[in-house]
């Protein structure tokens, strides 16, 4: 075992981890543990943009982004939080155009901007063009600005370095975080990182589903590793299905090719959303548009041999605007489909892609544990944390916006927590539990191979919890994730070395996976109403008098198969009365 | 909608069964380099039978190996389409990534069957199988000061960019540091103190900004004798790209620049 010593420790190097880094580096002494090479994550996927009411090419102005936020999340949005995300929207696009982000410039040479989902002027009048973006590489270039500035800051990174515990201390007031353990991917070795705070920053979950736009590593390491402390995960029924995924791939095709007027149309070659939000039809939020589609396919107007996808037909832009403001996407539906979209409509389904709900902070980042208390030193922030800005139904680009928003907010707030606090003593061992979890992985105690049950988890996820769920599939969804559980205790790995070993890694993996699956089901069970990425058949409507409110999950007791107590948060309004959402 | 039990939805039998054969698969036999510092004396090779789709990435492939016949099979993977670079591969003799080449682009004329071979990319120290250690490749890149550098008072809005401008560098933005281009390049196979072409695209990316104004700091890095001038522009690197940088043209505008003294 090998011991550091930091003011600040960052889990996780995406957007949210570079971004508080490169606040919490310039403050105290920090290090930042990443199972991947900085430059791999999931940020760098993200392609369509970042809202800020710039104003650059058309009036626009926060307090109507804010709105939109809102209603987009379908109110389940803490509105106070909304507001802070819109208003410093503005100085976050301009950090990172001063930190180098090569934006598309207007022809006055300011950063250009377009249309997006769900993000209209004066609440709701007509779509508005506030998505600041590079091409649609927004996400790759706001990664690589970020690797940039944190090299430029030499900050320091431990990379695959994973974590799998943090270090809890008790007070009389409660615990405190005091570090971090990882695991050291080239060599085994166990590393023990004591530190005033903590940041997590190890984004979503997607791999609980088949069809996702995520990476095979997005298994939602941080909030499992929260959740297994008895610290509470909130809004987890809450999933986004992004529209226009890839069909039968799930690999993600930008809104923002909707944003510059491609069409949605069923079989028929209809123009479908023009039923379903006649005001801004194609530009709807996401959760409406996702609905949408998988009605159109269950009722039998779907494109292809099995009538099971729609199609995005961008023909009508041409091969210029394809080539210069949607390049990636055109490519990916070239190299993965033999489709042209110069010239053909392109096969799309809604793939699993975001989830709103997480580890519960408040403005500063700060983890709570629970309606009323934080965790003194440890934070969270983008799509772990849930702050929650998103809802029920986050808006396109607001993901690209949260991370560089509460990640900074969160870097901020670890290093300052840090340089006026004295460091506490680390809990005793700190690294027996991962040192067990390890060698219950390597020891031989059954035979379930962890690619079946990774398999079958994707499998009754996809069929019973994804974008329309009923009281049956949803039970038959949670036998599942348990039966899965119990054959779980008897997984063996073939990887017995200490090099690289990703065998057990994925093993590790999947015991979050399952972990987060079944909370997700047990709150969709539990949520008898219809809200944002959570549409139930059988509740079709949203019921405020019962349901406006945050869910909160506790596990009860260390075991895989331990107990979910389901408890409940009220949520923050300020100025915003809930209204039917109509687009 | 009905409730799918998870034996129906299940692409395998599970329980430890014969591993999934997907309809419609054809058998391919992949043959992967082998080295795991950590055990062997010196790199062997393996084949595997894999059933596979046309429309398969040989990622697929390689998970098929790791997943159902030998879970110490080790190689770096994430996004799995073509963004976060972690998949860099030598596929049949030339880098690629795993997730970008899709089987019926190597099948065998005739239908006569398929080997694909799969190695490690090159002129990096392979830590185990396919993994290479990264670190000299990031070293490189860190050298030549891959961000913006500018000492003029900060607006209150942002920089000023014509379109133009924007364009002068947009192909080099580009890059995911794969190191597909550097690992090809029979320079750096040679001589690994060379900074490598992925370096001098990111430097590229800066020196060609108009809002930077570190482009002589650069070039000085540029011009010694690990810079572009080992450059025999044998264009492996403009080929290798994932991302279809132009890659050597790069390289020769970073030249061009250093002849000229201007950018």
């Amino acid at each position: 075992m090998q011991f550091h010593k930091y003011d600040v420790v960052i889990i996780g190097a995406g957007g949210a981890g570079m971004r508080a880094a490169i606040e919490s580096g310039q403050r105290a002494r920090t290090a930042v543990l990443t199972k991947l090479y900085p430059t791999r994550s999931h940020t760098g996927a993200a392609q369509g943009g970042m809202c800020a009411a710039l104003a650059n090419v058309e009036e626009d102005n926060w307090e109507w982004h804010t709105f939109d936020t809102i209603k987009g999340g379908d109110y389940l949005v803490d509105q106070d939080a909304a507001e802070i995300m819109a208003k410093e929207a503005i100085d976050a696009v301009l950090d990172l155009e001063k930190m180098g982000l090569p934006f598309n410039r207007t022809p006055e040479g300011k950063i250009d901007q377009r249309r997006f989902g769900g993000h209209t002027r004066n609440h709701g009048e007509a779509a508005v063009r506030r998505a600041c973006y590079a091409a649609d590489r927004t996400g790759h270039m706001i990664l690589q600005t970020l690797y940039q500035n944190c090299v430029k800051h030499g900050i320091e990174f431990f990379n695959e370095f994973y974590v799998l515990d943090i270090c809890l201390t008790e007070t009389a007031d409660g615990p405190v975080c005091t570090g971090a353990v990882a695991y050291e991917l080239a060599t085994g070795e166990i590393h023990v990182f004591q530190a005033k705070s903590v940041v997590f920053a190890t984004g979503g979950f997607g791999k609980v589903f088949k069809t996702t736009s995520n990476a095979h590593t997005l298994t939602g390491d941080g909030m499992g590793i929260v959740f297994r402390k008895g610290l509470p995960l909130e809004d987890m029924e809450f999933y986004q299905f992004h529209p226009t995924g890839l069909a039968g791939l799930g690999i993600l095709l930008t809104e923002g090719a909707r944003g510059e007027g491609a069409i949605l149309r069923n079989a028929d070659g209809e123009r479908f959303m023009e039923r379903y939000a006649p005001t801004i039809k194609d530009l709807a939020p996401r959760d409406i548009v996702a609905r949408s589609m998988a009605l159109e396919v269950l009722e039998g107007r779907g494109a292809g041999p099995n009538k099971d996808y729609v199609l995005l037909d961008c023909t009508h832009l041409g091969a210029e605007v394809l080539e210069t403001k949607l390049p990636d996407i055109t490519e990916f539906a070239r190299t993965y489909l033999a489709v042209d979209p110069v010239t053909e409509p392109v096969p799309v389904y809604p793939t699993a892609h975001y989830a709103m709900g997480g580890i519960p902070t408040n403005v500063h980042g700060e983890v709570l544990r629970d309606n009323d208390h934080v965790v003194p030193g440890l934070y969270a922030a983008g799509e772990c944390a849930c702050v929650s800005v998103h809802g029920a139904n986050r808006l396109g680009t607001n993901s690209l916006l949260d991370i560089n928003v509460f990640g900074r907010r969160a870097g901020i707030a670890a290093a300052e927590y840090a340089l006026a606090h004295e460091q506490l003593d680390l809990p005793e061992n700190p690294a027996a539990a991962v040192e067990a979890q390890v060698a219950l992985v390597l020891s031989e105690h059954g035979h379930e191979r962890v690619a079946d049950i990774r398999i079958a988890l994707q499998a009754t996820m996809d069929a019973n919890a994804s974008v329309y769920r009923t009281e049956d599939t949803l039970k038959q969804a949670l036998h599942d994730v348990q039966a899965l559980k119990e054959r779980y205790a008897r997984i063996t790995v073939q990887d017995k070395g200490k090099r690289f070993n990703t065998d057990l890694l994925e093993a590790v993996e999947l015991g979050f996976l399952l972990e987060l699956a079944e909370v997700l089901v047990v709150g969709a069970l539990a949520r008898k109403e219809s809200r944002g990425g959570h549409a139930r058949e059988d509740y079709p409507t949203r019921d405020d008098t019962n349901f406006m409110r945050h869910s909160m999950y506790y596990k009860q007791g260390e075991a895989l198969a331990a107990d979910i107590r389901l408890d409940y948060k009220p949520v923050t309004f300020t100025r915003y009365q809930p209204m039917e959402r109509k687009y | 909608m009905t409730a799918s039990t998870a034996e129906q939805t299940s692409a395998s039998g599970s329980k430890g069964s014969e591993p999934p054969v997907p309809e419609g698969a054809i058998t391919v036999t992949v043959k992967i380099r082998r080295f795991n510092t950590e055990f062997d004396d010196e790199p062997r090779w393996d084949s595997f039978e894999i059933p596979a789709l046309p429309s398969d990435r040989v990622l697929n492939l390689l998970h098929y190996v790791k997943w159902y016949l030998d879970g110490t099979l080790t190689f770096r993977r994430s996004c799995a389409h073509g963004i976060c670079g972690s998949d860099a591969m030598r596929i049949n003799g030339v880098n690629r990534l795993a997730c970008k080449v899709l089987l019926k682009d190597l099948l065998s004329a005739g239908g006569k069957p398929t080997t694909i071979t799969i190695e490690p990319i090159k002129g990096l120290p392979v830590h185990k199988d396919l993994l290479v250690d990264m670190e000299p490749f990031f070293e490189a890149f860190r050298a030549v000061q891959p961000y913006l550098i500018n000492y003029s008072p900060e607006p209150t809005r942002e920089r000023l960019q014509s379109a133009a401008d924007r364009e002068r560098f947009d192909d080099t933005t580009k890059c995911i540091l794969c190191a597909c281009c550097t690992t090809s390049c029979p320079v750096y196979w040679s001589d690994g103190s060379y900074f490598g072409p992925a370096a001098i695209v990111n430097a590229h990316r800066f020196i060609f900004d108009s809002r930077d104004e570190g482009a002589e700091e650069r070039l000085d890095i540029l011009s010694d004798k690990e810079g572009v001038w080992r450059c025999r522009t044998t264009f492996n690197c403009t080929d290798a790209c994932p991302r279809g940088i132009q890659v050597t043209k790069a390289i020769q505008e970073v030249k061009r620049a250093l002849l000229f003294k201007r950018v």
